[in-house]
């Protein structure tokens, strides 16, 4: 009875788009496990745009560019280590690791560098003459164009020739799913990040001194926190974790580094932190990892065109019911 | 030498003149305070010792430095702490999370135990709270955060702006109560308060702020029996 009702509801959605309700059920779990890596990259991702708004109320739109700059890192760390673009070189586990180590350090710091830059550079000359809010977002807008033409004018439109450090090979079978080493690797290393991002916010001495600028800038100030340096810090922290979800999306999508690669995926990072509650890192986690499962899930069951359509009606969906995200905006904790 | 001198202080905003040449001192041990109505400058004048806003003449010296030009920051490090007007709770932090804010540039852990200790005995009702996060709080509890929040800095002077705004009169009681005793304790106190009545009371001196000038300055005492400051402030014909 049931498997005939699902066939009437496929057939019947056939007439309009591809409505494949057995598909997504054959490839539920391969669903869930991929869209967890992704989603863990666009949490990554997240949270810089979720700590630059909770201290600044600023949207940083030129994050998605200090991602491609992490991107480049890492995959210049490649070159730079002897990887050629090809078939993918067997190795000992323990090189492979120190590489990919070395090449997510190049990537943070490179990505951390550029997103202490721009905020120098671009905003905090703004902040000193008092700027309108409006300003300050026409700004983000420009630096993201200026850095990604930079890129243009370097790299050219194509992508870097791909480089692949690790195969993928199914490390283990649930109900007939197959799980790759990259999958988990990127899974593991993106929530230890998370967590590590979330416990410095939440339980250090700096960590209280972001949430209190984000909270009352004056009253922070006559605690003796350092507004400027916290400013610093957020994006320096921000940059860093887009650097290391840079890194895990070369290994995960090794076309993928080109100048304008950052642009999807910096507004589905961006999706994500509204989705989950901007200003608010465990929103940013919940929104990142909720965006990529139920993309995959809408893949499956309309088509790979209809991809990015679901995510962001997911997005609008969730803002009718919640217009301030699943958890709310606040940093670090619930704002009362 | 004074603990704190205002030298011919003026503050802008924009075209607008907040203070006026303002000079006054404060000694150290005492509990001086400012009284005057709704936008005399009280406030202004906290925040231009703390360095909120900066002047746009004369200058701030405290323990015989001149910090005008000091960020806010820094001076809490040199002895300044503030517990300003509307309390400044953090709401999403805890109890505990705001009064280690006030701490934020010690590192002294085993002074820092004992301020703890201290805040405690001052605020039992903290100490039953510290879990709470501050926006839960009732406006009393709130001051007392603020209040114990600044005393975690281990200030030399203490800036209490309108400690007592909003709050019901038994708690107008204790929190003046406490300020004393924190007093008595070796703390040196700016207070500015709308209840001039117990303020003048309870401080050694006090200025009169009347659009942002000093208008009077004496003992607390005298300023209560000044027939001007009688009817202006204190509600009696």
């Amino acid at each position: 009875m049931t498997s005939h009702l699902a066939l009437t509801l496929a057939q019947s959605g056939s007439q309009w788009i591809d409505f494949n309700v057995g598909l997504l059920a054959e490839r539920f779990w391969a669903n869930t496990v991929d869209g967890l890596a992704y989603g863990s990259i666009y949490a990554l991702v997240a949270l810089g745009y979720t700590l630059v708004y909770g201290v600044l109320r600023l949207i940083n739109f030129a994050h998605s560019e200090v991602f491609v700059v992490g991107a480049f890192g890492a995959y210049f760390t490649f070159v730079g280590l002897g990887y050629k673009p090809g078939p993918t070189l067997a190795s000992g586990l323990g090189p492979l690791i120190a590489n990919l180590v070395l090449a997510g350090a190049v990537a943070m710091i490179a990505a951390g560098l550029i997103a202490l830059l721009l905020e120098r550079v671009a905003y905090r000359p703004l902040r000193r003459r008092n700027a309108p809010r409006l300003v300050f977002l026409i700004t983000a807008i420009g630096a993201s164009f200026a850095i990604q033409q930079g890129f243009y004018l370097w790299r050219g439109a194509n992508p870097e020739p791909a480089i692949r450090l690790v195969r993928p090979e199914a490390v283990f079978d649930i109900a007939g799913t197959r799980i790759t080493n990259i999958q988990i690797v990127v899974f593991v290393a993106s929530v230890v990040l998370l967590i590590v991002a979330d416990r410095f916010v939440g339980q250090t001495r700096l960590g209280r001194g972001i949430r209190a600028v984000a909270q009352d800038p004056d009253t922070a100030a006559l605690m003796g926190v350092n507004k400027e340096r916290v400013i610093m810090l957020t994006f320096v922290i921000g940059g860093a974790l887009a650097g290391a979800a840079a890194l895990f999306y070369v290994m995960m999508i090794p076309q993928g580094v080109l100048y304008n690669g950052g642009f999807l995926l910096g507004i589905k990072a961006f999706t994500a932190a509204v989705l989950g509650g901007i200003g608010n890192l465990r929103g940013a986690l919940l929104g990142g990892l909720l965006l990529g499962v139920v993309e995959n899930y809408g893949q499956t069951l309309f088509g790979g065109e209809w991809r990015d359509v679901v995510a962001f009606v997911l997005l609008i969906g969730i803002l009718m019911v919640r217009p301030t995200g699943i958890l709310g905006e606040s940093l670090g904790r619930a704002r009362v | 030498m004074a603990l704190l001198e205002l030298h011919s202080v003026s503050v802008a905003y924009g075209r607008i003149q907040a203070l006026r040449d303002i000079s006054l001192t404060v000694e150290e041990g005492e509990i001086v305070t400012l009284i005057g109505a709704n936008g005399a400058g009280k406030t202004t004048t906290m925040k231009a010792i703390s360095g909120l806003v900066p002047l746009s003449q004369g200058s701030i010296e405290f323990d015989g430095a001149d910090i005008s030009k000091v960020r806010a920051d820094l001076r809490v490090v040199r002895g300044i702490c503030q517990a300003p007007e509307g309390r400044g709770v953090f709401p999403g932090m805890t109890v505990r999370e705001n009064l280690e804010m006030g701490c934020y540039t010690r590192r002294d852990r085993k002074a820092i135990a004992e301020d703890f200790d201290r805040v405690f005995e001052l605020f039992p009702r903290l100490k039953e709270r510290a879990t709470q996060a501050g926006g839960t709080l009732s406006g009393g509890e709130q001051q007392m955060v603020a209040i114990g929040r600044a005393l975690m800095a281990r200030p030399r002077l203490l800036l209490l702006d309108e400690p007592s705004m909003g709050l019901a009169p038994q708690f107008i009681q204790q929190i003046f109560n406490i300020i004393t005793e924190i007093n008595k304790q070796g703390t040196t106190v700016l207070l500015v308060e709308q209840n001039a009545q117990q303020a003048l009371s309870r401080a050694h001196r006090g200025y009169v702020l009347e659009t942002g000038s000093v208008t009077r300055a004496s003992t607390g005492k005298d300023l209560l029996a000044d027939p001007a400051v009688k009817e202006a402030y204190l509600g009696v014909a």
